[in-house]
This record gives C-alpha cells, sequence and structure tokens, in this order.
C-alpha cells in the first residue's frame, strides 16, 4: 500500500471550551482528489487550518512525505508545498490582479536594477497572470491590473484558484471553492480541479455540495464532531448515505450491515 | 435512498453545452458625470490633492498677485513645508498600513536634541552624533512597532503613549533648554548642512527641500515598484488576508515603524538647518500637521490606498493656504479655519470614492 503524502494523527485544537480538533486523524494519498465534508461546526475549518499552517494545533502531528513538519505560519506551510485557497480569499480588494497573484512571490527584474534596487519585473507578472488566468478560462477580465474589488464573486475566487494553482505545489486545499459561483464557474473549477489531479498533485476539496463532491472526488472523508467518522468510496455509497453519516442519522457501522 | 451516484455529474448540467456563448450586455444607464468623476479618482486617488493644489495656487495668485506668485514666496513656501513633508512622508508609511503615528515630531524633536546635545555640548564629532541620532530614530520606530505587533496596541494608544514618553526624554536630556544657533556654528556646523540653499534667479531652494523632494520620490518608488512596497499596501488593505497569502506581516510593520523612525531623523537633521538652533519646545504640533498633510493629500485612513506623492501635495496645500491667506491679509485664526475644513473635505471625499462601484 503507498503511503499518504500528507498524514494527520491524533490532531487536537481546542478555544476556550470548545474542543473543535478531538483527536483527528488525515490522510491523502498522492495524486487523488480527497473531498472532506461534514456538517456545519463538524471542525472542518480547524482541521484544514492545522494543516496549512493557519494556526498551531495543541496536539497531534502531521507528515508531509513521510517527514514529521510544523508550521508556525501559512507562509512555512506554502514554502513545503502546500498551497490554500480559503473560503475567505485571502485577497487584498483595492489592489491589482497581479498583485494579488503574486503576493510575497514576487519576481524581480534581472540584472542591477532587480538584484540590488528590488525592482519589479511588472511585465512578466503581468504576463505570467494573465497566461495563468487564461488557462482557467477566466479571461472575460479585460485588465489584469484592475482593482481585486471590481470583480464578481465569481472572479475572485478564480483569481485565488489560479493563485495557488500557478505555483507547482505538492498539495493544493481548496475551502469551498464552488459556494459562492454559478454553474458555468464551477464547472470550470471542477474542471480545473481535474486538471491539477491529471498533473498529478493531490487536491484536499472541502464541499457542501453534494453533486461536486461524488462527481471530482477519489475518496470522501467524512468529518463529524471534530473527528473522521470514516473515509468511503463514492462509488460505493449514496449521496444520502452520505449526508446520513455526516448528520448523525447513521453511524458506519449501520452501513456497514 | 435510491437516488444512484452519477459519475459525470448531474444531468442540469447537460444543458450547459447549449447555453448561450455571449457575454451578457445590458444597457449602461448613463452614469452621469459625478459618476464619472468618481471613477477616475478612484483609479487616480492623487488627483484631488493635485487639482486643489493647482486651484489654490490660481487663486490665491489672483488675490495677493505679484507677492504670492513671486519665485521668493514659491521657493519660501517650499522651506516652510520641508519639515512638517519629511514627517508627512514618515506618517504615510504608517497611515498606509491603516495605523496612524502620533510620535513623529516628537522623534525629530528628541533625535535633534541629542545629536546636538552630542556635539555641542559634549564634542562629539558632528558625524558620529548624527549617526547616533540614526540609530535612536530607527530604535524610537523600533520600539513603536514592537508595541504594536508584539503587545498589540492600537497604533493610535502605541504611539500616544510613546510621543509623551520621547517628549519627557526630549525635556530631560535638553533641560529644557535651546541649544543657540551660534554654538552649532561653533562646534558642529555639519548639522546645519540641511540650512544652506541654492540661489535660483530670486528663489532659493534649500537642500532640506531638495531632502524632502527626495524622500518623496525615494519612497515612491520603494512602495510602488518593489515587493516590499505592495506587502505595505497589502498588510494595510486587508492585514488577515496578506497574512493568509503568505506575507510576514508583523515583520513587515516593525520594518515600516522602524523606516518611519529613521525617516524622522532625517526630519531632525533637516530641521536644525530650517530653524537654526535647536528647541526641545519647537514643533510640538508637529504631529498633528503630518497627519493633517497626508489626510489632505488623500491617503486613506483606513489604510491600503492612497498614493505618498498625495502627502507631498498635501503638505504643499497646507503652505499655499498659509502663505496666500497671510499675503491676502487675513487673520491667522481663519488660516486655520480653513485648514480644518480642508480635512474635513478631504476625508468625506476619501469616503465617497470608497463607495464606488464597479
Amino acid at each position: 500500500m503507498t503511503e499518504p503524502l500528507l498524514k494527520a494523527r491524533g490532531l487536537v485544537k481546542r478555544y476556550g471550551r470548545v474542543t473543535a480538533l478531538d483527536n483527528a486523524d488525515f490522510d491523502l494519498m498522492p495524486g487523488e482528489i480527497l473531498a472532506v465534508i461534514g456538517d456545519n461546526g463538524a471542525g472542518k475549518s480547524s482541521l484544514i487550518k492545522a494543516i496549512s499552517g493557519a494556526t498551531v494545533p495543541d496536539e497531534g502531528t502531521i507528515t508531509l512525505e513521510g517527514r514529521e513538519v510544523s508550521y508556525a505560519s501559512p507562509l512555512q506551510a506554502r514554502e513545503a508545498g502546500i498551497e490554500c485557497v480559503y473560503q475567505t480569499l485571502a485577497l487584498s480588494p483595492a489592489l491589482s490582479i497581479t498583485d494579488n497573484m503574486f503576493c510575497g512571490r514576487e519576481l524581480r527584474k534581472p540584472g542591477i536594477m532587480g538584484k540590488w534596487f528590488g525592482m519589479l519585473d511588472q511585465k512578466a507578472m503581468e504576463e505570467f497572470a494573465r497566461q495563468k488566468l487564461s488557462e482557467l478560462g477566466l479571461m472575460t477580465i479585460q485588465n489584469i491590473n484592475q482593482a481585486v474589488e471590481t470583480l464578481s464573486g465569481g472572479q475572485r475566487q478564480g483569481v485565488a484558484v489560479a493563485r495557488a494553482a500557478a505555483f507547482g505545489s505538492k498539495v493544493i486545499i481548496l475551502d469551498e471553492p464552488t459556494a459562492a459561483l454559478g454553474v458555468k464557474e464551477s464547472r470550470k473549477v471542477l474542471d480545473l480541479i481535474q486538471d491539477v489531479r491529471a498533473r498529478g498533485t493531490p487536491v484536499v476539496l472541502i464541499s457542501h455540495n453534494m453533486p461536486h463532491v461524488f462527481e471530482v472526488a477519489d475518496r470522501i472523508h467524512i468529518h463529524r464532531l471534530g473527528r473522521r467518522l470514516c473515509v468511503v468510496d463514492p462509488k460505493s455509497i449514496t449521496m444520502s448515505d452520505a449526508v446520513a453519516l455526516m448528520t448523525g442519522a447513521m453511524t458506519p457501522e449501520q452501513l456497514a450491515a | 435512498m435510491s437516488d444512484s451516484p452519477t459519475p459525470g455529474g448531474q444531468d442540469y448540467e447537460a444543458r450547459l453545452k447549449d447555453s448561450t456563448a455571449a457575454v451578457a450586455e445590458f444597457e449602461h444607464a448613463p452614469r452621469g458625470m459625478l459618476g464619472t468623476i468618481q471613477h477616475v479618482l478612484h483609479a487616480n486617488p492623487t488627483f484631488v490633492p493635485v487639482i486643489v493644489l493647482v486651484a489654490s495656487i490660481a487663486v490665491f495668485g489672483v488675490i495677493a498677485g505679484e507677492r504670492f506668485f513671486s519665485p521668493f514666496n514659491l521657493s519660501l513656501i517650499m522651506q516652510q513645508v520641508s519639515i512638517i513633508g519629511i514627517l508627512a512622508a514618515a506618517q504615510t508609511l504608517i497611515i498606509l498600513t491603516a495605523g496612524i503615528d502620533l510620535s513623529v515630531a516628537a522623534i525629530m524633536v528628541l533625535i535633534s536634541v541629542i545629536s546636538g546635545k552630542l556635539s555641542v555640548e559634549l564634542g562629539v564629532p558632528a558625524p558620529v552624533a548624527l549617526v547616533i541620532g540614526f540609530a535612536c530614530g530607527i530604535g524610537a520606530g523600533y520600539l513603536n512597532g514592537w508595541l504594536v505587533t508584539r503587545v498589540k496596541l492600537p497604533p493610535f494608544i502605541a504611539t500616544l503613549g510613546t510621543w509623551n514618553v520621547f517628549f519627557a526624554l526630549n525635556l530631560y536630556l535638553s533641560g529644557a533648554q535651546s541649544i543657540r544657533g551660534s554654538d552649532i556654528d561653533e562646534m558642529a556646523p555639519l548639522l546645519k548642512f540641511f540650512g544652506q540653499s541654492i540661489a535660483i534667479g530670486s528663489a532659493r531652494l534649500t537642500y532640506g527641500t531638495v531632502l524632502m523632494i527626495v524622500i518623496f520620490i525615494a519612497l515612491w518608488y520603494v512602495l510602488n515598484k518593489t515587493a516590499w512596497g505592495r506587502h505595505v499596501y497589502m498588510i494595510g488593505d486587508d492585514k488577515e488576508a496578506a497574512e493568509l497569502a503568505g506575507i510576514r506581516t508583523d515583520r513587515t510593520l516593525r520594518q515600516v515603524y522602524m523606516l518611519a523612525g529613521f525617516i524622522c531623523a532625517l526630519a531632525a537633521w533637516a530641521s536644525i538647518g530650517r530653524v537654526g538652533s535647536i528647541s526641545p519646545q519647537s514643533f510640538y504640533e508637529g504631529n498633528l500637521e503630518s497627519i493633517t498633510a497626508v489626510v489632505i493629500g488623500g491617503i486613506s485612513l483606513f489604510g491600503g490606498r492612497g498614493s505618498i506623492m498625495g502627502a507631498l501635495f498635501g503638505a504643499l496645500i497646507v503652505g499655499v493656504f498659509q502663505s496666500g491667506l497671510r499675503l491676502a491679509g487675513v487673520d491667522v485664526l481663519w488660516q486655520v479655519f480653513a485648514i480644518g475644513w480642508l480635512i474635513i473635505i478631504a476625508v468625506a471625499i476619501d469616503q465617497w470614492i470608497r463607495k464606488v462601484s464597479a
């Protein structure tokens, strides 16, 4: 059996009297799309934050490619190759699409101007941003230097997804990527997720949209009350059973029976 | 429990292939002149101060005539605003991060007292005294940044505290005594370097004025053409988003405060040349005057919006109003009155511009 690329064991995270993660386990296999589903408040977001370095879990271990890791910030997780698209998107509304795409990874001009004076290579950055957005079929955006706040919700989502996918990474985590999107835009994001997998990068997809989850996921991680309830194969379970599991209307034992 | 999982998606999407490919088009309601202006200003926030500056120069040129429009008077305005202008540059950096720095002028006066005390009274060579001054300026900025990022104080409170602390230190070190200009000339003329000037016709361009312009150009470059500068804007726009997007926000914030402290130390050096002596009581309102220049310059107090050049224009607008009203024979109190309304109108315009729709 192949080793999980990203593995978490016994994660605990408490916020005062609230236990958001209660000994949660997590496994992501190489090259798969793993959907994480769960009721509101089940701890999906806390799990993702722990894996992507946005919070530091109180207990537990995270292993990436067989090495134990611990991240103090999203930046460290990103440097290790874990990209996350947050539900809030983490975009700066007043800044341009290009600025947002490169946030923290800007390209400098070659030669003295770039090396000594830190001058940005605006042209190369715009070119790159335009190319990445075209790949996602998002070029209804006319002006790459448009401020993000002037884009529609779907376009903003596209920019955030493009940012995560643009820089070769080991794991991409998408938190509710289609929640704010229309049918066509959702389709594009789903196609993109499959593109990313085709390139060999595993994807973690957090979603409430069962048709989307059942369509693209290879495995489904069902989260309940702060821990992993079970992992199921979307081909051998119905959507209503999955919903029953995640809301507690059914237990995994009942499913097996 | 009979709906079978259907790979390939649910059927409702099958109809997508027939959907129209055309981008939706609507008849645009005419935006109107006001709407167009709002859009232009949203894209170019520095337009407002530039228009106000040009208009006020034109108006005072008509009212006060020759005396206002002379190269001598215009260069005098530049000299008069140079110190507040440099402080406004430091202030802009802080305000772009959605902070505010009430201590800039206090840092400046403290540094001028430290450098003066060391070189004039303790016989430290002037270059060494200046270097110590710069180190103290950066240190003072670091203290502010540390209070904001580590102790998590709101910038307003942190710098309100350090304003008083620095002012008290400055009174203690100076014994509330000024250092006379003649003593500076004798012991450390280098301290007055920025008071020298180049005469161009009847205009007199002081080195202090040149320094102010150089600082603004350098900061414009840093803020717009380097990654660090873009990060400063991102932090001011939405700190949490910047953090999640992978920017070390607290480290960058501390650097911003340290750079502001360094610029305050430059202002200290320039102020000795401008005033001619070192007075611990001078520039007591410099903190607020620098904020005034920034706000009139169209830089948003909510952070992340506005151009550093706006602060330069803001400082010049204040200078032009003061000079113009004085030459027109208007009482000082009406100068203050006019500046007050300028601030209110500038922030009101900023609020209006931020409401722009796509």
